[in-house]
C-alpha cells in the first residue's frame, strides 16, 4: 500500500448509465449478487451505482443440476442455468425490497426468443427503483450453446430493437456482449445501431474443467462460463476495441475487476462505469471497497472527475501528462 | 461412504409422471418438518487473528478471535474464509461449520484436502484470516425435555459439539453416534462423549469402535429419540434422515454442499428441497440451509434436475435464433 497524502482532493465520482446519473461508477454484476439483499449486511447498497440483478426470464427457472461451479486459476467456471423466480417473482418480491431502501436496480433480462425480451422490458415499465435494463443476450449457460444471440450481430440487433421499443423510454437499455466472437466491434455496432443506449462488456467466456479423478467434466452442465481476474485482459481488450470504434457509446465494463486499480484500467479503456462480479464471492463488500479505491486512484493521478478519465488511455502519444482536469 | 439402502428416495413417482412425497402408499401422511428459521443475527465480515491451532486426528482445529462472530453464532452455523491472502488466485471462500464458541473466540475443524484448505490448515497463531460469519440457519432446538440423538460423520461431527453442549445445558437427554471411514478420520469424539450417553463410535474398517456404518446404531437408538440431528457426508445424512422419518422422528440435517461464496449470491450450493408450500425447489445450502428438515431434502435427487422442481419445465426451452441468412 502506498501512503496517502494528508489530504487528497475529492474526486467527483458521479457517473452515468445511458444518461441517467448515478452516485458511483461501481455496480454489482448480473449473476454475482443475486437480487442484492444478501449483500445488505456487508455494505451500503445505496452508495453504489446500482445492483445489477440476476438475469430474469418470463417464467421461474430451476437452474441446472449440480455441480454448478469449479474453481480455476484466478477465477471460476459456473453453470447455474439462470436459476430465478421469473419476472412475476422479481416484480413482487425483489424490486420492491430494493426500492423501499432506495437501492437502484439495473435489471438484467434474458429469454429464449426476441419476443420474450420485449415482453420482459414491457413488464418493467413503471417498476419502482429501476434504473435501466441490461439485455443478457450472451449467457453461455443456455440450452443451445451455439445459438447465443450475441454471437450474431443481426440476432443481437433484433433483440435490442425490440427491447428498446417495448421498454420504458426512461430506462436506458444496455446490451451485454460475449467475448466469444471473432469481431466484438461488429456486434457492438449492430446493438448501438439498433438503439442500445450502452453496452455491458463482457459476459463470461465458455470454459471447461475435467476432474482428473473421475475423468469426466466437473460441471453438471459440462461447459460453463469462466469469470474472475483470469479473464480481465480479455475484457479490457473488448472495452478498448469497442470504445475506439464507437467512442460515443457508453460502456459498462466488467470482467475480473477485483481492486480499484483494476476498475481504473476499465475506465481508462473507455468504460464510464464498471460492474464487480466474481470478486464479490471472495469479498462480499468488494463493490464499496472498489469505489473507494478507484476514487483514491483517480485523485492520486490528478483527476478531479471520474468522467475525465473515461477513455483516457486512448489519448494521442504526444498528449501531455494528466493535469488537474477542471 | 456409499449410498445406503435406508437413504433411498422418499419421493414417489406416479405413472402420470407426477411425484409425491411421503408417505409410502398405505401409511398416514405425516406433516413434514418445518423449514429451519433464519438466524437472529446478520453475518459480519472482517479480518481475525488465529489464536490457536492443534491437530485433531486427521484434521486441524483452528481457534479464531472474533467476538462479533463468536457472540452471535448458534450451533449449526458456519463461517466462510478467504484463502491464500489478498492476491490469492483462489477466489472462492471455504465454508466450514463452527465447532465451538467461547470467550470471544470460535473454533473450526479444517480437513486439508486441496490447496485452499491446506493453506487454511497451516495458519498459525498470530496469522490473520478474512472471515465472514456467522452464516446459515442454526439447528432449531426441540421442545423442553425432548431426548435428542446426534449423528456425526467424519469432520461433520464437529458441527454437533456446540449443539450437544447446549442441549445438555437445557436439560435434554443426549445420545450420539459418531462414525468415519477409519479411526484417523473420526472427529470430536471426546467432546461429544462428554455430553452424550449412550455414545457410540463406528468405523467402516473397524479400526476402532463398532465396525460398520453409523446407520446400525442409529437404527437402534432412533426410537428412543424425540429428535435427530445429523451432520456429515450426503449419503450418511440420507440414511439417517430416512431412518428417523420411517420411525416418525423429526430430524435436522446440516448438509455439506460445495459453496463458492457462502453468503447466498452465487447459487452454486443448491439441492432439491421441499418448501413450506409443498413444492420442491433448488434451495441454497448457505442461506436456506445448511440445516434442513431431514424429510424435506430430496437426497436421492441431489445432483440431478428432478422434472417436478419449480421452474424445471423452463429449462427445456431452446433458443430460437435465426439461421444465417434467415430474416429474424
Amino acid at each position: 500500500m502506498t501512503t496517502l497524502p494528508e489530504v487528497l482532493p475529492s474526486v467527483d465520482m458521479q457517473a452515468s448509465i445511458g444518461g441517467v446519473p448515478v452516485v458511483s461508477p461501481v455496480l454489482t454484476a448480473s449473476g454475482c449478487s443475486s437480487f442484492g439483499r444478501e449483500l445488505d449486511p456487508f455494505f451500503d447498497l445505496t452508495a453504489i451505482g446500482a445492483v445489477v440483478t440476476k438475469s430474469v426470464q418470463l417464467r421461474p427457472r430451476s437452474g441446472r443440476a449440480t455441480p454448478r461451479m469449479a474453481e480455476t486459476p484466478s477465477g471460476m467456471i459456473n453453470s447455474i442455468g439462470l436459476q430465478g423466480p421469473g419476472i412475476d417473482g422479481l416484480l413482487a418480491d425483489e424490486l420492491p425490497w430494493l426500492a423501499e431502501r432506495g437501492v437502484r436496480s439495473f435489471v438484467s433480462i434474458a429469454g429464449a426468443r426476441t419476443e420474450d425480451f420485449a415482453e420482459l422490458a414491457a413488464r418493467l415499465r413503471g417498476a419502482p427503483g429501476v434504473l435501466g435494463i441490461e439485455v443478457n443476450i450472451s449467457c453461455p449457460n443456455v440450452e443451445s450453446r451455439g445459438e447465443v444471440f450475441a454471437c450474431n450481430p443481426d440476432a443481437s440487433a433484433a433483440v435490442v430493437a425490440a427491447v428498446r421499443e417495448a421498454a420504458d423510454p426512461a430506462h436506458p437499455v444496455y446490451a451485454k456482449l460475449t467475448p466469444d466472437v471473432t469481431d466484438i466491434v461488429s456486434v457492438a455496432r449492430a446493438c448501438a445501431d439498433a438503439g442500445a443506449n450502452g453496452l455491458s462488456m463482457i459476459n463470461t467466456l465458455l470454459g471447461l474443467v475435467i476432474d482428473p479423478d473421475t475423468m469426466r467434466p466437473v460441471l453438471g452442465g459440462v461447459t460453463g462460463g469462466l469469470s474472475g481476474p483470469a479473464i480481465r485482459p480479455v475484457a479490457l481488450r473488448c472495452v478498448w476495441q469497442v470504445h475506439a470504434a464507437l467512442p460515443n457509446v457508453p460502456i459498462l465494463g466488467m470482467g475480473g475487476i477485483r481492486t480499484g486499480l483494476d476498475a481504473l484500467q476499465f475506465v481508462l479503456a473507455g468504460a464510464g462505469a464498471v460492474s464487480v462480479g466474481t470478486a464479490v464471492f471472495n469479498d462480499p463488500s468488494a463493490p464499496a471497497r472498489i469505489h473507494d479505491e478507484l476514487a483514491e486512484a483517480l485523485g492520486e493521478r490528478g483527476f478531479g472527475r471520474l468522467a475525465d478519465a473515461v477513455g483516457y488511455a486512448h489519448r494521442a502519444p504526444d498528449e501531455g501528462p494528466p493535469g488537474r482536469h477542471a | 461412504m456409499s449410498e445406503d439402502e435406508e437413504g433411498g428416495t422418499r419421493v414417489v413417482q406416479l405413472p402420470s409422471g407426477e411425484r409425491l412425497l411421503p408417505p409410502v402408499p398405505g401409511t398416514a401422511r405425516a406433516p413434514l418438518g418445518q423449514p429451519a428459521p433464519p438466524a437472529a443475527h446478520p453475518p459480519v465480515q472482517g479480518v481475525a487473528v488465529v489464536v490457536g491451532s492443534r491437530p485433531v486426528s486427521a484434521y486441524t482445529e483452528l481457534t479464531i478471535e472474533a467476538p462479533d462472530i463468536a457472540e452471535t453464532a448458534a450451533p449449526g452455523q458456519f463461517v466462510a474464509f478467504a484463502v491464500g491472502g489478498p492476491t490469492s488466485s483462489m477466489l472462492l471462500r471455504r465454508s466450514i461449520a463452527i465447532a465451538g464458541v467461547g470467550e470471544g473466540r470460535f473454533s473450526v475443524v479444517v480437513s486439508a484436502r486441496a490447496e485452499g484448505s491446506t493453506w487454511l490448515a497451516t495458519r498459525r497463531p498470530g496469522d490473520e484470516v478474512d472471515v465472514v460469519g456467522p452464516l446459515g440457519r442454526p439447528f432449531p432446538l426441540p421442545p423442553e425435555g425432548t431426548p435428542a440423538l446426534l449423528v456425526g460423520g467424519g469432520y461433520g461431527a464437529a458441527a454437533l459439539v456446540g449443539l450437544g453442549g447446549l442441549l445438555r445445558a437445557r436439560g435434554h437427554e443426549v445420545a450420539a453416534v459418531v462414525g468415519a471411514g477409519d479411526q484417523a478420520r473420526l472427529c470430536s469424539v471426546d467432546d461429544l462423549a462428554a455430553v452424550a450417553a449412550p455414545f457410540v463410535v463406528t468405523t467402516d474398517d473397524g479400526s476402532t469402535g463398532r465396525a460398520g456404518r453409523v446407520t446400525e446404531p442409529v437404527a437402534e437408538l432412533v426410537s428412543g429419540a424425540g429428535v435427530v440431528y445429523a451432520c456429515g457426508p450426503m449419503p450418511m445424512l440420507a440414511a439417517v434422515a430416512g431412518l428417523a422419518t420411517d420411525r416418525g422422528v423429526p430430524s435436522w440435517v446440516a448438509v455439506e454442499e460445495s459453496m463458492a461464496c457462502g453468503v447466498g449470491v452465487c447459487m452454486t450450493c443448491v439441492l432439491p428441497v421441499v418448501g413450506a408450500d409443498g413444492r420442491s425447489r433448488f434451495a441454497r445450502s448457505c442461506t436456506e440451509g445448511p440445516v434442513f428438515a431431514g424429510d424435506r431434502v430430496r437426497f436421492a435427487d441431489v445432483g440431478t434436475l428432478p422434472p417436478d422442481l419449480v421452474g424445471a419445465d423452463a429449462m427445456q426451452l431452446a433458443h430460437a435464433v435465426p439461421e444465417e441468412g434467415e430474416t429474424p
